[in-house]
């Protein structure tokens, strides 16, 4: 057997020095907009193994039956070893999207195939759409708290990204319908408005069916797109199912984007979007241009997985296990943080959100936190304007009970030691018992330097 | 050559670190040494004495890497290692300490005061802090004492924000300082063995400049080098630039942070490992001054091992 050399160089060798400057004057303008923070270089810390980590969005995939994985697999290298290897269709294949009907015919959406595309994760659909309607200075408007992931998509197209305040019914259509009126009279029309209406990431909260009518009745109006992100829907642990957008508008104005991510696995990487025929022509031609087609090797691992016809019972398992860890979620919350702490208790989905008194700053005390072995996401990673520094998002999904209980009894620790430190600063005496009843679901959204 | 490269570790700064080490180890095994990388953690010992190498490259930033406590481990053990020594490290790293030997020395630093948080939750020093802030006046700076990059900083413009700014302070260290606000030119001289090389300038393109985060992000600052200065300018920084490195018995190199008001400079701090990606200040410092950022990691692997050829 030919002997394989040796690489010289572990990483790439450089020929001279690689100071910025002397790439700097090739860079593309947008890159100016994608920054790196002392706050992210936080986070890339949260990843040590001793840490309990609050912090990430993962799912738990450790309960995915490993003979049914091997099954699949091997049914795909026997039946069809050629095909799975190779190129596929930039849609999607067919089998895929009987999957994602299936899907979304759970929630009461029955789209036409032909407007679905196949995408590599959800995050690239956010990405695709993006490519799709944003020019540089464009508005977008979205959630504030929005989807931490987003921003970095939306800033990479230089889109104008305004906020709507969020209150425990999600998004507030009120000052949506303002902000409109206001964009109206500067003749700027919003490219489209993203939101992720259920079980949102990072408040926890569900848009009522009142605002999602009025939001569908808006766009229909105005002609305005509605981007509706939906990866959680599924995960539904306690009250009464909402119709998704999609189904109430019927998908004129509303572009659905889902996941298999959440209900499956987020490693096969595959998530969708549906959007009516000229929008989905565009997404179909960037689609291209950006990777030809998704992974058709794990497209036939979802549609082998189908055919076992057991993902919903998956689906309940799941439901099952994060309904019992936000429950140990908000009891911890009630039992380890401040009388003055909000939080929110969601429904469904992964995340809760937190919010701390004004003279917190969660940013500092995620440095502190990280001293004690634990992590969360500090709030300001949800807004582009620096907002959110005194909340912080929290999640359920990843690590099992007995850590959720000591990572949320590390940070009430810590956020005690703050609390005493200020009084102690300022003589003031707060309450800052923990609360003994069950904490009423506040409003959670107020903001420093915000009236009330 | 057997160079260790001491990299990541435990501190708030591990991702700068980890790019620093990355680079430090492409330069090396272009240099043509025997590269041995290390992400510091509880193993350190054991492997520096099984792999006994003649040399540590020490590219730690913050608490743990920077303050002394590896340099410490590493004089025990008898290897050589680059920058400054355990005690100087110790120093610099807190700013109080740097800050006393500075003035001690007749150099200028802006007034302070230090405080523990032991002073404010047991023995009522809050009633003090109208007295000195009168002295110091507004804006003042509130920092953590040891800590790196602009973790925890932060300007108060009012009484009404020293509280909050002090909290957020002690969330890095149990010590913190309020500074007097000092306007005027942020410049930073890298000083390698005992020689200045050019000033680095930070200039803030854009944002709120008393937002501590714009100053590290690209797109936000710009860095000029060599900075714009007069002669008289560039003597008086270099002089008092030199004069802190000596104060603070630093050794192969290190940063010195100033600003330059219109009475003259005033010392902020000194970083005994200044950050070594390829956008930190001291390898452009170098670049200005000639030297390719290979020569740079040679020339300090050579003070590491030839101290008196500084």
């Amino acid at each position: 057997m030919a002997e394989v050399p040796e690489p010289t160089h572990r990483r790439r060798s450089h020929a001279g020095t690689r100071d910025l400057e002397r790439y700097a004057g090739l860079f593309a303008e947008r890159t100016g907009v994608m920054r790196s923070s002392a706050m992210r270089d936080l986070m890339a810390i949260t990843a040590r193994p001793e840490v309990i980590s609050l912090a990430g969005g993962l799912p738990d995939t450790s309960t995915f039956p490993p003979q049914s994985f091997a099954a699949q697999m091997t049914r795909i290298a026997q039946k069809s070893a050629a095909k799975a290897l190779q190129y596929g269709p930039t849609e999607g294949f067919e089998e895929t999207k009987d999957c994602i009907l299936e899907v979304m015919g759970a929630e009461g959406m029955l789209p036409d195939p032909d407007d679905i595309i196949v995408t590599t994760g959800g995050q690239q659909a956010i990405d695709l759409v993006c490519k799709t309607l944003i020019d540089p200075g464009d508005v977008v408007i979205c959630e504030a708290p929005t989807y931490p992931g987003a921003i970095p998509t939306l800033c990479s197209y230089q889109a104008d990204v305004v906020q709507v305040e969020c209150d425990e019914e999600g998004m507030q259509v009120e000052v949506l319908e303002r902000l409109l009126d206001d964009l109206r009279q500067e003749g700027r029309r919003p490219k489209f408005i993203y939101s992720v209406p259920s079980f949102q990431n990072p408040a926890g909260v569900t848009m009522s069916l009142e605002r999602r009518r009025r939001l569908v009745e808006l766009a229909r109006a105005q002609e305005l797109l509605v981007v509706e992100d939906n990866p959680y829907g599924l995960l539904r642990y306690g009250g009464e199912p909402v119709p998704p957008l999609y189904q109430l508008d019927g998908g004129d104005f509303v572009i659905y984007l889902g996941t298999f991510s959440k209900i499956l696995s987020p490693g096969i990487r595959l998530g969708w979007a549906v959007a009516p025929p000229p929008v989905m022509e565009k997404i179909v031609l960037g689609k291209q241009a950006a990777d030809l087609c998704t992974s058709t090797l794990t497209q036939y691992f979802v549609r082998e997985y189908f055919a076992e016809r057991r993902w919903q019972r998956y689906v309940d398992d799941l439901v099952e296990i994060y309904r019992a860890r936000r429950d140990t979620m908000v009891a911890a919350l009630r039992d380890c943080f401040p009388a003055e702490a909000t939080w929110t208790e969601p429904e469904g989905g992964l995340f809760i959100w937190a919010t701390l008194p004004d003279y917190i700053d969660t940013s500092d005390l995620l440095a502190k936190a990280l001293r004690a072995d634990v992590a969360f996401v500090p709030g300001q990673a949800a807004y582009v304007d620096g907002r959110g520094s005194h909340s912080m998002r929290l999640n359920f999904s990843g690590v099992d009970e007995d850590e959720i209980r000591e990572g949320v009894r590390r940070i009430g620790k810590v956020i005690a030691e703050q609390v005493e430190l200020y009084e102690a600063l300022t003589g003031e005496q707060r309450l800052s018992e923990p609360q003994q009843e069950s904490a009423p679901n506040v409003l959670p959204f107020r903001k420093a330097g915000e009236a009330g | 050559m057997k160079v260790a490269v001491l990299k990541g570790g435990r501190s708030l700064e591990r991702g700068v670190s980890l790019r620093s080490g990355a680079r430090v180890e492409d330069a090396l095994e272009r240099l043509g040494h025997e590269v041995l990388p290390i992400d510091v953690g509880a193993d350190l010992v054991k492997r520096l004495v099984g792999e006994q190498p003649d040399v540590a490259f020490v590219a730690m930033h913050g608490v743990g890497g920077e303050d002394g406590t590896v340099q410490e481990l590493l004089e025990i053990l008898g290897i050589p290692f680059t920058g400054p020594s355990a005690a100087a490290c110790a120093r610099c790293m807190d700013k109080v300490q740097a800050k006393d030997a500075v003035e001690l020395a007749g150099l200028p630093t802006p007034d302070w005061f230090a405080f523990n948080q032991t002073a404010f939750r047991e023995l009522g020093a809050a009633d003090a802090l109208a007295r000195l802030e009168e002295t110091l006046g507004f804006p003042l700076v509130v920092k953590p004492s040891r800590g790196g990059s602009s973790l925890g900083v932060r300007f108060a413009r009012s009484p009404g924000e020293v509280p909050q700014a002090l909290v957020s302070a002690f969330s890095y260290d149990d010590r913190v300082l309020l500074e007097r606000f000092v306007d005027g030119r942020e410049l930073a001289v890298s000083i390698l063995g005992d020689r200045p090389l050019p000033v680095v300038e930070a200039i803030l393109l854009e944002g709120d400049r008393y937002d501590f985060e714009a100053r590290y992000e690209i797109g936000r600052t710009r860095f000029a080098c060599p900075a714009e200065l007069t002669a008289e300018e560039e003597r008086a920084v270099t002089e008092a630039a030199l004069g802190t490195y000596r104060a603070l018995g630093c050794t192969g190199f290190a940063r010195i942070d100033l600003i330059l008001g219109e009475e003259g400079p005033w010392l902020l701090e000194a970083n005994a490992i200044p950050g070594l990606t390829d956008t930190s200040l001291l390898p452009q410092a170098a670049e200005a001054a000639g030297l390719s950022f290979e020569q740079l990691v040679e020339r300090i692997l050579d003070l590491a091992l030839k101290p008196a050829a500084a």
